[in-house]
């Protein structure tokens, strides 16, 4: 009998049988677990986005060196050139690469902010789909002999009524939306659960005064002191942040109190606290853990009003600067160029089917966390 | 006998590939009370259940069930409509929510004259009028248009059982009437059952758990474990010769022994002096403080070493509030002090070193271990805040020494508390408080919540640890036969104050006051000495 146990689980199970069933509950929702898989798969691929769509090669080896141009600035001068910085859309920069080594192109050669100076029609370009060869490369100076024209050099979703690329707008506004979604999601569900926690574990005056003080700050009309703000500090991807973050944390703090007032009278908590253990440990260790599962069902939420937020920001003009890639500044351009309808379907079926994955994702952790769902 | 009122003949109930109930066979004659006893699990309320077909329709119900020679188990909806509430009453567990709290007594009694007499109005409520007498409500007259929570936990149950005789049925079904009630309306309740039945004539199907209660009522009895009927016969035959192991096991499972002697001049470890807790009571816009709870008002009381004090009293006597304000869990006045230092006037950071000497553990044994945590960490939990320069593998030592000491594999750590049944878990909950130990270790009904077979288990536990530690209890339940095989001194609480103090013994056997009498003979007198000295049951043909 006298065997020395050792505390640590012999065989170190990665997830207690609770959070196995959770994990088998939500891939019981075939919907949910498809849209997080598609989701996933599409913001790892736009994280990469400068591999995808570049005005840059990927790869370019010139005089036997190897020059990795999407990560690193070069200057002009060694190409021959003697700009700051390289354009490799230039001919001459093209050919003198094309004569002492070879250039890797992304699929798309077009950053968000490229302005293409052989677009077929002036003002808004449909998608190239829609188009001949010939029409694509008329402005090409050999037409469609071109080297230059190659599918790398269309337009697939067409482009804005400044010649950017709307498939390349797509990509990096949608990684631009999701992380700042992202990071508002996080840090405001930080803020709101150690508030929540506080208000909820003390209770009594802590609670009573913090309630009304949010419901003070609920009351101020986010959007309008919004659009106050950053018509007074010029917005930009951190400022933005910090200025929905002062009106998201509330979302989270009610729900997190109700958990904390419900458990901190449980018994086990109870025990905890005869055994001594401090206020900060037993909120860490033994209320937190019941506060996440209402926590981890809100956050996709949370996450998608953070998107269509930012997005309605930048329709209205007041998100990021003037330039940024956002799904926001897309939609507008739709509305503004009623004649290319292209740019206002493709903003909206990105938002929609973003949104709609997102919700599904939500609802599949809602039923996952549901002690109440009989798992068949 | 004559032609039985009820006939269940080999009944099964499944629930998927679960058998809650096999090829159970009983017979209920007119006017006889038949009962079933088992622990939590034994499949006695699904019983109880499908005769009425009350069960939720996963369950597959097997066998043939005949009431007055109608097969019940064939019978459609409708026609079991007419057989419920009318020719077959049922009562019951919980009081509180088997009555609607949205509609008054009154309503909820003339619905079921409505639906089977067609009674209205007038009648209706005459009739109500006469039952709520029958049942023994005072004043039933001004009791009628009260809802259920203007009624105490006892009346409520007076409530159900009007309700349940409403038609005059020929059986009636009592599930537990009266495990959620305290000893001395317990005795009541029985004693009305008893008296109504004799009345109607009636022939009652009792299910519990208690068997001093089928002791009390029934006039035959059926154990039950596993879903199975192991033995049946006259009340007197299977108390004074039980044939089953398990009935011999049941029987022989009330709490027993004596409590230890302590040394004479033990030190004192803990001693309260005026220990009070009030809730105020605030009212109007600035919460004015217009009066106070009483929970705990003005009770002293020291415990030696190696001693068990016993508190006892009702539900909302106090007796929780005592405890809990003991260990300061909840806020308190008076003085507590604890193996010579003030408890009382320490800040919560500073008490927290006394906190390794005290101790609890709570009624509840599937509330009190937090279900994200393995046993190990359960127990070691205090281990890190008290004992912080502890290695890794002392730690361990010291939580499998503990969870040998409670007769627990020490390979259990890793294992979850619902893997555990509640006598385990109550273990590790002990566990848990000797793994410190403590000097003082208040145990909040640790034995309410479990079968008695498991109570007596987790007694023995008890005592062979203090035994073996020189530990004092504060030992705080409503059980009074689990605080006599416990408890040196005892005391008595009513309405936050103490009724009757002094040793366990005396107190026992010649109780000082009116309250404390009416207690015991409810709780007590239900256990006779021998089992041949039980008058035998009234009966009605």
């Amino acid at each position: 009998m006298s065997t020395a146990i050792d505390l640590a689980p012999e065989k170190p199970a990665l997830l207690s049988p609770l959070n196995q069933r959770r994990l088998a509950n939500f891939r019981a929702n075939r919907r949910g677990w498809w849209s997080l898989w598609i989701f996933l798969v599409i913001f790892v691929v736009t994280l990469g986005a400068e591999f995808i769509a570049n005005d840059r090669p990927i790869l370019v080896s010139y005089k036997g060196e190897l020059m990795v141009p999407a990560l690193v600035d070069y200057p002009e001068s060694k190409f021959g050139g003697f700009f700051a910085t390289t354009n490799f859309r230039d001919p001459f920069i093209a050919e003198e690469i094309a004569a002492n080594g070879w250039m890797l192109w992304p699929p798309v050669r077009f950053s968000y902010n490229t302005v293409d100076s052989y677009v077929a029609f002036s003002g808004a370009n449909p998608p190239s789909w829609l188009l001949t060869r010939e029409q694509l490369c008329q402005r090409y100076p050999l037409g469609v002999e071109d080297p230059n024209c190659v599918p790398g050099n269309f337009h697939f979703l067409g482009t804005d009524d400044r010649g950017r690329d709307v498939l390349a707008r797509l990509i990096y506004g949608f990684r631009i939306s999701v992380l700042f979604g992202l990071v508002l999601t996080v840090v405001s569900s930080v803020i709101g659960v150690v508030a929540g926690a506080m208000q909820g574990y003390f209770g009594g005056w802590v609670d009573l005064i913090a309630q009304r003080l949010i419901e003070i700050w609920t009351s101020i009309p986010a959007l309008y002191l919004l659009l106050i703000i950053s018509s007074v500090i010029a917005p930009s991807f951190w400022v933005l942040l910090g200025i929905l973050l002062l009106f998201s944390w509330v979302t989270l703090v009610g729900i997190v109190r109700a958990e904390f007032l419900r458990a901190r009278n449980f018994e086990y908590v109870n025990a905890a606290r005869a055994l001594g253990v401090s206020n900060r440990v037993i909120m860490w260790r033994h209320l937190l853990p019941n506060a996440m599962v209402a926590t981890l069902t809100f956050m996709p939420f949370i996450l998608s009003g953070s998107v269509a937020t930012l997005t309605s920001l930048d329709f209205l003009g007041f998100g990021l600067p003037p330039g940024s890639p956002s799904l926001g500044e897309l939609l507008a351009q739709g509305k503004n160029n009623l004649q290319a309808p292209w740019l206002g379907l493709t903003g909206f079926f990105t938002i929609a089917i973003m949104m709609t994955l997102l919700v599904f994702i939500g609802e599949a952790v809602r039923d996952a966390f549901d002690p109440r769902k009989t798992f068949r | 006998m004559s032609a039985p009122l009820l006939s269940v003949r080999d009944l099964s109930v499944s629930f998927g590939p679960h058998e809650a109930v096999r090829n159970v066979s009983f017979d209920i004659a007119p006017g006889e009370t038949l009962a079933l006893v088992g622990e939590s699990g034994s499949g006695k309320s699904v019983t109880a259940l499908s005769v009425l077909k009350l069960l939720p329709p996963t369950a597959r119900i097997d066998g043939d069930i005949r009431f007055e020679g109608e097969n019940l188990t064939t019978a459609t909806e409708a026609a079991l409509r007419a057989v419920r509430g009318n020719r077959v009453g049922m009562i019951f567990q919980e009081p509180m929510s088997s009555l609607n709290p949205v509609h008054t007594v009154g309503k909820q009694i003339g619905e079921v004259l409505a639906v089977h007499q067609g009674l209205r109005r007038n009648a209706a409520r005459a009739r109500t009028l006469e039952l709520l007498d029958a049942v023994g409500i005072p004043d039933p007259a001004s009791r009628l248009d009260d809802f259920p929570h203007q009624l105490s936990g006892g009346q409520r149950q007076r409530v159900m059982i009007a309700m349940a005789l409403a038609n005059d049925p020929k059986l009636l079904i009592a599930d537990e009437p009266t495990t959620a009630l305290d000893v001395t309306v317990q005795a009541q309740i029985l004693d009305l059952l008893k008296t109504l039945q004799r009345q109607n004539g009636m022939a009652m199907l009792f299910i519990t758990h208690d068997l001093s209660i089928v002791r009390r009522i029934a006039d035959r009895v059926c154990v039950m474990t596993k879903g199975e009927i192991v033995e049946s016969g006259p009340v007197g035959t299977i108390f004074a010769d039980p044939q089953h192991a398990y009935t011999k096991h049941l029987l022989a499972a009330a709490p027993r022994g004596v409590p230890l002697e302590p040394a004479p001049d033990a030190r004192k470890v803990v001693e309260a002096a005026e220990l009070k807790v009030w809730f105020p009571i605030r009212r109007g816009l600035f919460r004015r403080t217009v009066g106070h709870i009483k929970a705990v008002d003005g009770v002293d009381l020291a415990i030696q070493k190696g001693e068990t004090l016993g508190v006892v009293g009702e539900s909302g006597s106090g007796k929780s509030s005592l405890g809990y304000a003991l260990l300061r869990l909840i806020p308190s006045q008076g003085r507590i002090v604890l193996l010579g230092n003030d408890v009382q006037s320490r800040s919560w950071r500073a008490l927290r070193p006394l906190r390794k000497h005290m101790q609890i553990v709570f009624q509840d044994p599937f509330g009190s271990l937090s279900p994200r945590m393995s046993v190990g960490q359960i127990v070691e939990e205090g281990l890190g805040v008290h004992f912080p320069h502890l290695t890794r593998a002392e730690r361990a030592d010291k939580v499998a020494a503990a969870l040998r000491e409670v007769g627990l594999d020490p390979a259990t750590v890793n294992r979850y508390p619902h893997e555990f049944s509640g006598g385990q878990r109550q273990r590790i909950a002990i566990a848990r408080a000797l793994v410190l130990e403590p000097e003082l270790l208040v145990l909040d009904e640790p034995t309410s919540a479990l079968d008695v077979s498991i109570q007596a288990q987790v007694i023995d536990l008890l005592r062979d640890v203090q035994a073996r530690r020189q530990l004092s209890y504060l030992f705080i339940s409503h059980d009074l036969r689990v605080v006599r095989a416990l408890a040196h001194r005892l005391i008595v609480m009513r309405n936050g104050k103490v009724v009757e103090a002094g040793l366990a013994a005396d107190v026992f056997a010649a109780p000082r006051q009116d309250y404390t009498r009416q207690l015991l003979a409810a709780a007590l007198d239900i256990v006779p000495p021998a089992a041949d000295a039980l008058p035998s049951a009234p009966r009605t043909d």
